[in-house]
């Protein structure tokens, strides 16, 4: 399809608005990062620093133990990354490539939990918890992610659907027992679909907010979104440090969703198709 | 023979069996993790229930309550809507202009798509520290920026009139997850419908209305639905980002639940809060899905129709021969 020049100039211009109510606030982080205090709250502000100063993120990183808070936030991703793969992998592959009694009404509760809001939940769950003695561990945020998420079984489902039958009918012609079909023949296929799970999961549990709030208490088990929430309450004019550890906080996701961004936009169009 | 016969039988045995341990999992995460707290959630809202000292069983008292007794409840619920009204309807557009945008044939596109996308993979923790910096009204560069092109310049979140609006501007910079979602959609419209169009002399405009419209529907019902319940359950960024403030005009619905709970420890009240939420989700999806029939159009429902219509032709046409054979 070809488009006339003036429609090209037009959508241009339209695209260049837009991208910088998208990238203007990062930009703005960055510059406000590498200001000197006074730079910050001078007016009109500065929007080019006479200094650059990037030792800033070395000062923010040390004056909380943002060591700690990065190792446990990766600690609780790749767990529940883990955790989901494993357990979704599986349930899918369950409802996709077998019929069996009260398939249909599962399949739809399943697909009902999605619709549930998490505050109706969240108070009993705070209680099972702490029941179990997990409150102010990691662990109310690791282990119900070995259960599975509606949302990844039902794009892995999709998936698995449009593999023709005869798969894993020839295979067990050959004597493999079911879980070696799903291991060693699904497994390896599910690839694609599966990375798309794992980014979108990443990109989830490392932002997650409300858990942590509500789960952790001591300062040694908080992850990276809670130790910088409690930067901002108390000391609202630390601006620098603030912004300095907000974009060290974007860089993972970001680069996940970079290097990903091939799946991510095939993985939507397979699974809402 | 009975040799394999039973050996078939306990294959049988053990096919019936295999799909359950397959799901196993997720049946044990759904007792353990949602049915189970989702049932005890609605016995705790019968309750006076605090965090720490004795359970009183007290009927529907919370629930009179709320209704009766408790303005903030109106407060919260007005806010709320009036939130989803603005926010829903602009992220869909805003989402759906994007989509046709980075659809068009133009160089660097791949460029704008992931430009668009990235803030909808930012957490909404370090969302509400850049815009609520940006709104600062003593250093905030967003004024500075209106200022710069004559407009007015209002004290974001310390306006009561404005903060609900500086909420629905930065919660907008995450419409990314939507527009990615009409975008391959849109792509995956087969190009000669539009081809054909232009040829019967159909503008750009035209084949929008009637051809990229009715194609992505289904997409739009899904959209439609997800900020929904998205705008209705918002929490995070009004947490952070003004604290329900100023003067309660940014109370969300999600903050009174979640202050109930977590500061009030009136655990049994914010489960009775929580459950009305989850009715009112359930009766806008339903209500949703009702309309959709009428403006949702499935690809594959228009073929069936189509291979019916072509059916009951083919019937009459062998009816009419049967006839015309008899006389």
């Amino acid at each position: 399809m070809k488009i006339s020049k003036r429609h090209k100039i037009i959508v241009y211009s339209v695209l260049v608005i837009f991208s910088l109510y998208f990238v203007f606030p990062f930009l703005w982080a960055l510059i406000t990062a590498i200001k000197t205090e006074p730079e910050v709250f001078s007016y009109p502000p500065k929007f080019i620093p006479e200094e650059l100063l990037f030792g800033n993120f070395v000062d923010a990183w040390n004056s909380q133990n943002f060591g700690v808070y990065f190792k446990n936030s990766v600690i609780v991703t790749v767990l529940t990354t883990i955790g989901q793969l494993i357990s979704c992998s599986l349930v899918a592959y369950g409802f996709a490539r077998y019929d069996f009694k009260y398939k249909n009404f599962l399949f739809v509760l399943l697909l009902s939990t999605m619709m549930i809001p998490w505050d109706v939940t969240m108070i009993p769950l705070y209680m099972q918890f702490n029941m179990l003695g997990w409150i102010n561990t990691l662990k109310p945020l690791i282990v119900p992610a070995f259960f599975g998420s509606a949302y990844y079984i039902f794009l892995l489902r999709q998936f698995l659907m449009n593999i023709p039958k005869d798969l894993e009918n020839a295979a067990r012609i050959d004597g493999a027992n079911e879980f070696q079909i799903f291991y060693k023949i699904f497994l390896p296929i599910m690839k694609a679909p599966l990375v798309l799970v794992a980014v979108l999961n990443v990109i989830l549990v490392w932002n997650d907010y409300l858990g942590p709030l509500i789960y952790l208490q001591d300062k040694a088990k908080y992850t990276m979104t809670l130790g910088l929430a409690s930067f901002q309450g108390v000391h609202e004019l630390q601006i620098i440090p603030i912004m300095a550890i907000t974009l060290v906080m974007v860089i993972p996701p970001v680069l996940v969703f970079i290097f990903a961004q091939k799946y991510i936009v095939e993985g939507i169009s397979g699974s809402i198709k | 023979m009975p040799i394999k016969k039973k050996k078939e039988k306990k294959f049988t045995l053990i096919r019936k069996r295999v799909p359950y341990l397959f799901i196993m999992p997720w049946i044990i995460g759904y007792l353990a993790f949602t049915l189970g707290p989702l049932a005890f959630s609605l016995v705790m809202s019968l309750f006076d229930w605090p965090i720490a000292g004795e359970a009183k069983f007290i009927g529907i008292d919370n629930f009179t309550k709320m209704f009766t007794a408790d303005p903030q409840f109106y407060n919260s619920l007005l806010i709320t809507f009036k939130f989803a009204l603005i926010f829903v309807p602009l992220n869909l557009g805003v989402a759906l202009i994007l989509a046709l945008l980075i659809t068009q044939p133009i160089k660097g596109m791949k460029f704008f798509r992931t430009i668009f996308y990235l803030p909808a993979v930012v957490s909404g923790v370090a969302v509400s520290i850049i815009w609520g910096w940006m709104f600062n009204t003593e250093y905030g560069v967003f004024n500075y920026l209106l200022s710069f092109l004559g407009l007015e310049e209002p004290s974001w979140l310390i306006d009561p009139k404005w903060a609900i609006v500086a909420i629905v501007i930065a919660s907008a910079w995450g419409v990314g997850t939507m527009m990615l979602i009409f975008y391959t959609d849109i792509k995956s419209i087969p190009h000669d419908m539009y081809e054909a169009a232009a040829i019967d002399g159909a503008g750009v405009i035209r084949q929008f209305i009637s051809i990229t419209i009715p194609s992505i529907t289904p997409t739009i019902l899904f959209n439609v639905i997800t900020s929904v319940i998205a705008a209705l359950q918002q929490l995070t960024l009004v947490l952070l980002l003004t604290g329900g403030g100023p003067l309660k005009s940014t109370y969300f619905y999600g903050l009174f639940v979640y202050n109930n709970a977590f500061k009030h420890h009136e655990l049994g009240y914010a489960s009775a809060n929580a459950w009305f939420m989850f009715i009112i989700i359930m009766l806008f999806t339903l209500m949703i899905f009702k309309s959709s029939s009428a403006w949702v159009f499935y690809e594959a429902e228009v073929k069936k129709e189509k291979k019916e219509k072509r059916e009951k032709k083919k019937k009459s046409e062998v009816k009419n021969n049967e006839d015309f054979q008899k006389a």
